[in-house]
């Protein structure tokens, strides 16, 4: 997993709440067995028509936010399904970071799993963060992991809060596995002693 | 040794902390991981690229229900080449790590979530996850059940656990009884309609109350497994007698002494009287109604009596857009009653709806009638164990006599990852679980309803107030 420390990268607004999974990658997409090359999968049923031309209108098609790695976005965003394809297809295209009022519970897992920091504003500040970046012309965000705060050059700042463990483990790009074996004699005691409870056996 | 009262939840997540590091999410012993072809190819590369092993193959299972074609000639020969090697991926995996698989030719084969609690898999009290979102409908045993990615699918075959921050609690009591043709479904889309896709966000429900108690442990499973359309992490359900009863005598539920030992460690589990939750709402359940899905959102719900709501009373500029985009999607107009609403296709199954119970509901709606000629239904029991109950008991014969077709088991069309998928433009009665755009089938319009309600509608060809139906049989 890639560390993040602080990212300076345009910013492209996608004015929607509620966006599930399904259209972040739709189904058809999930069949494949490997865990790169989703980006171009990414949002495929709003990035084009059924017959395969771009959809102008959509903001990922407009040149203006070609190379956005922060999206902005609508409060609940990446609910629905548990599909990790949708943190990987944002991922494959280039999003690092994705800035809303709220996330649903698994993406928000899936998301730190593949380095991407969700910051979580106000709806206030997210409406100001869309206006902006819909309205100027070339509008940068500064998010610093280290600091806490998403800046931009006309005086926006705010902070946003993040559990201390996921931003030291986002920070460092730490491997999950690796920090739970850290505790492996625990869990050979645990599971000795769980064993037991034969209420709690699968089989 | 006196304590706090503690809730169903508390207790379950309490017997399963193996270390809480200072500052660090706790780490959670996982009694049962259930797998599928979809999400865990990518999980058993990570083990062997990093040179890993399960640790506990005994507390896995995996089946094939995603991809699977549900015409008995689809499954001999999967035309799909990228379906066919997921599944086949699949089958390497278990043979290579040692997992017991319910392959397309077992008799136990279906949807993940149907097989556990049918072969006693799923007990109270346990810790169960996989990777798919409507894992919460274990938690209608009492288990702690819930979906996650497929990093942290790797991480329960590597170590057995899974880092959690502890959720918030949410108790929802339902109490008093339903109307005759309201049900289980409607129950949770009631309440999903009422707190929102978001409801329940960060948080694990316990349904509670006096018309919860009173569901089969097929209703139960129905109102878990749509936690995840609320935004919960998992929901949960008491055990009671009506879960005993259900589990005795399955294939992997304890037996003879363990029995009468399990019965008694389940019996300590609900939540303590006092006890107290973050949250707590409480439903009428004789208010209750049938409930159909307009919207392209789970919350976008109204009684089968009502009418398409009108965007302009939404109450902010973006959930105005939203509700725009959502009429124009689903080609409905504002104040256009439910019942007028004209479909193409019923869908009746999926792991929300597609146990035996549903199965039954449905062909006591449909026996003696016949589908609508503008209508193509199909209904796809949840697993082999279901569809040979329900051909026992001459549901099949019910269903073919009515029209609908009879098919295999699997996801099917919930999800449309296999080749049963709506066309552009066709509208859907489906007892599924989501409703968003192109769920079934890109253009496709749903409309999520429960058995009997779908049953109905293909019928009627349009949507009908179960309630006043007159069943012939």
């Amino acid at each position: 997993m890639e560390p993040f420390r602080t990212l300076t990268s345009l910013a492209a607004p996608l004015d929607r709440a509620n966006v599930d999974t399904d259209q972040i990658i739709p189904k058809q997409f999930l069949k494949r067995i490997e865990r790169t090359g989703y980006g171009e999968f990414l949002f495929f049923d709003w990035r084009q028509t059924p017959e395969g031309e771009l959809v102008p209108e959509f903001v990922l098609n407009d040149p203006r936010y070609k190379g956005a790695q922060i999206l902005i976005a609508g409060k609940n965003f990446a609910c629905g399904s548990s599909r990790e394809h949708a943190a990987w297809a944002l991922s494959n295209f280039g999003f690092r970071v994705v800035i809303a009022p709220s996330f649903a519970d698994i993406f928000f897992s899936n998301a730190g799993k593949n380095g991407i920091v969700l910051v979580r504003l106000s709806e206030e500040q997210v409406n100001t963060l869309m206006n902006n970046a819909k309205t100027i012309a070339n509008y940068q965000l500064t998010v610093s992991l280290e600091n806490q705060t998403v800046t931009d050059s006309k005086g926006f700042s705010a902070t946003f809060e993040i559990d201390p463990f996921r931003k030291f483990c986002l920070i460092e790009g730490l491997d999950d596995i690796g920090l739970t074996l850290r505790h492996e004699a625990d869990l050979d005691a645990f599971e000795a002693k769980h064993n037991q409870a034969g209420w709690l056996k699968a089989k | 040794m006196s304590s706090e009262p503690k809730t169903l939840f508390e207790k379950v997540w309490e017997q399963h902390v193996v270390v809480e590091p200072k500052g660090e999410p706790a780490v959670l012993y996982i009694d049962l991981q259930l797998l599928h072809e979809v999400t865990s190819p990518q999980a058993f590369e990570g083990l062997r690229l990093a040179g890993r092993k399960v640790r506990r193959p005994d507390r896995c299972i995996a089946t094939v229900d995603h991809n699977v074609p549900t015409t008995i000639a689809g499954r001999l020969n999967i035309v799909d080449q990228i379906a066919a090697k997921q599944i086949s991926t699949l089958r390497k995996n278990c043979a290579d790590f040692g997992i017991e698989l319910y392959d397309v030719d077992s008799p136990d084969q279906g949807v993940v979530h149907i097989i556990g609690p049918e072969l006693g898999l799923t007990k109270p009290g346990m810790t169960i996850v996989c990777g798919d979102s409507h894992t919460a409908t274990h938690g209608a045993f009492g288990a702690l059940a819930f979906g996650m990615g497929t990093s942290e699918v790797e991480h329960v075959l590597a170590t057995q656990t899974l880092p959690q921050s502890k959720p918030r609690t949410y108790r929802i009591t339902v109490e008093g009884e339903l109307s005759r043709g309201v049900t289980a479904k409607d129950i949770i889309l009631a309440i999903i309609g009422q707190i929102g896709t978001d409801g329940a966000t960060g948080c694990v429900i316990e349904y509670a109350g006096s018309a919860i108690r009173a569901l089969s442990m097929e209703g139960r499973m129905t109102v878990c497994n749509m936690s995840i359309e609320a935004g919960a992490r998992a929901g949960m359900i008491a055990p009671d007698e009506v879960t005993y009863a259900y589990l005795k005598g399955r294939r992997f539920s304890p037996k003879g002494a363990a029995w009468i030992e399990a019965v008694a460690e389940w019996s300590k589990l609900p939540t303590d009287p006092g006890a107290k939750f973050d949250r707590e709402l409480v439903i009428d359940a004789s208010e209750l109604v049938p409930f159909v899905s307009w919207g392209t959102s789970p919350g976008m719900v109204a009684p089968i009596t009502a009418a398409v709501p009108d965007p302009a009373a939404a109450p902010t500029e973006q959930e105005r857009k939203g509700l725009e985009r959502a009429l124009e999607y689903m080609n409905l107009k504002a104040g256009t009653p439910l019942q007028e609403v004209m479909i193409d296709r019923v869908f009746i199954g999926s792991c929300t709806n597609g146990r035996i119970e549903d199965m039954r509901a449905a062909a006591h709606i449909a026996a003696g009638y016949k589908v609508s000629t503008h209508v193509s239904a199909m209904v796809v029991p949840g697993s082999q164990a279901v569809k040979a109950q329900a051909e026992a008991e001459g549901l099949d014969r019910i269903f073919r006599e009515a029209g609908f077709e009879w098919r295999e088991p699997g996801c099917s069309m919930c999800l449309a990852m296999n080749p049963d998928v709506l066309q552009p433009g066709e509208r859907c009665a489906s007892t599924s679980n989501r409703n968003f755009e192109g769920r079934q089938g890109r253009g496709g319009r749903t409309h999520l309803v429960s058995p009997e309600m779908a049953a109905a509608a293909a019928i009627a060809g349009h949507f009908v107030d179960v309630r006043t139906w007159e069943v012939k049989q």
